[in-house]
């Protein structure tokens, strides 16, 4: 019940508690209401949960998350040697 | 998928599996506690990638199997109604209650409805307002918001034909519950990552303190899960018990404070009794008085309701953590996800549902 997807914004309409958008999932377009990301702008990656984005996806982290998941993967002995 | 695919990345799986390994020097437990997360550690196969020394339980994040029987019942009852539009997650519908359940209700012509989302019921009601429309409203914090939303709007509009049949509970006091018994055997908590989007995590931090385990908020994808059981494990090996945040990208300290906002505008915090738990006070959310006239246990009155647990099963353990679902006599064979005994074994959250699909089904083999 608390699946949450990640898409990317492509059309915001309305504000306030009207918020809405479409949002892209992967070429599968749906509506999601964006009154709880008021800083979320057109082409900004979200997390929707039955219809409703709850948190905008912040590049910057991902990227740092990747960075420190890359490290662990190249300190391994088991690729070492490898590219 | 963007925000997806990066994290299933079959070699840095292994390179973190193997720094999982090469730091648990002692045995821990740890319990995810939502069951999104149980049902992606088994897809994946997670556990059995994982050392000998890390245990992972399975917590009570699941709301559809928590939600209380007589509750349910209530549900079927009102969903029979003939003047009822009852719209529901699709999870809901196949939740044995005593005798019946909603799929059956709609089977026998009632007006039961599958949404996607809360808004889809307020929809149903603008368009149709000589129907009653109720709307199931079960969910942990993560689905709050959009419930809070839907009672909101309808108020606005003065739609009187719109109701909610309320079922929300909340993670940490259950947390406290589970960590509070004597024989709890959990060594460190991975958070509901999707929960914390909306709560933030102060509230957990006040929980590793008192029961000084490391709790660390975790996504959903292998390698967000991982990178969790790695902070927790290298926290048990150091002997220290704090809040770490591995899902940075979609979580922030504070949460989502329009959210929150929204939450409290709707909902007041009241008792909740948990099926397989029991009673836990201050652990859901009730409507606030001000949207009572939104409340269908008080638009309808069906009377008093009887309840019968089903004797076989054993829901509650497994919802505890107590029991893995493969060791129930009933599993794979008198309790299946076309003949349920409980609700773990129909929801897309419930572990004996995730043991079931994912291969974990002791089978026996014809010689």
């Amino acid at each position: 019940m608390c699946l949450a997807v990640p898409g990317k914004v492509v059309e915001i309409t309305g504000d306030g508690e009207l918020r809405m958008g479409r949002v892209d999932f992967s070429g599968v377009t749906r509506q999601a209401c964006l009154a709880y990301v008021p800083e979320v702008r057109v082409g900004d990656y979200v997390l929707v949960h039955v219809g409703f984005a709850l948190s905008r996806i912040d590049e910057q982290t991902a990227m740092e998350t990747l960075a420190a998941l890359a490290e662990i993967d190249a300190l391994d002995p088991a690729t070492e040697g490898e590219s | 998928m963007r925000h997806v695919d990066e994290y299933r990345d079959a070699q840095r799986v292994a390179a973190v599996v193997r720094r999982i390994r090469e730091t648990a020097r002692r045995r821990w437990a740890l319990m995810e506690v939502c069951g999104g997360q149980t049902h992606s550690i088994l897809k994946f196969g997670m556990d059995e990638l994982l050392p000998e020394t890390v245990e992972l339980i399975h917590g009570p994040g699941c709301p559809v199997c928590v939600t209380p029987l007589e509750l349910i019942d209530r549900a079927i009852a009102i969903a029979s109604r003939p003047e009822v539009t009852f719209c529901s997650f699709g999870d809901m519908l196949r939740v044995p209650g005593s005798d019946d359940d909603l799929l059956k209700v709609k089977a026998r012509g009632g007006d039961v409805r599958i949404v996607y989302s809360p808004l889809d019921a307020l929809r149903i009601a603008r368009q149709q307002p000589d129907r009653k429309v109720v709307f199931f409203a079960v969910g942990f914090e993560t689905t709050a918001p959009a419930n809070a939303m839907a009672v909101h709007r309808a108020k606005a509009e003065g739609l009187s034909n719109f109701s909610v049949l309320v079922a929300h509970v909340l993670v940490p006091p259950a947390l406290e519950a589970l960590l509070g018994c004597e024989d709890a055997r959990i060594d460190g908590l991975l958070a509901p990552g999707h929960v914390c989007t909306v709560t933030g995590y102060r509230d957990y931090e006040a929980l590793a303190a008192r029961h000084r385990i490391p709790i660390v908020v975790t996504g959903f994808e292998p390698l967000d899960l991982l990178s969790g059981i790695l902070a927790a494990v290298t926290q048990l090996e150091r002997g220290e018990a704090r809040v770490e945040n591995e899902y940075a990208r979609a979580v922030t300290r504070d949460g989502n404070p329009g959210a929150r906002a929204m939450v409290e505008d709707v909902f007041v915090v009241s008792d909740r009794t948990w099926r397989g738990l029991g009673p836990i006070p201050r652990s859901g959310y009730a409507l606030a008085p001000r949207y009572a006239g939104f409340d269908a246990e008080q638009v309808f009155d069906v009377g008093a309701i009887a309840v019968r647990e089903p004797e076989e099963c054993r829901a509650g353990l497994v919802l505890q953590g107590r029991l893995r679902p493969t060791d129930c006599p009933a599993f794979g064979t008198r309790c299946t996800p076309e003949h349920p005994l409980g609700a773990t074994m129909v929801s897309t959250e419930g572990a004996c549902a995730a043991y079931f699909h994912y291969r974990r089904a002791p089978r026996a083999v014809a010689s």
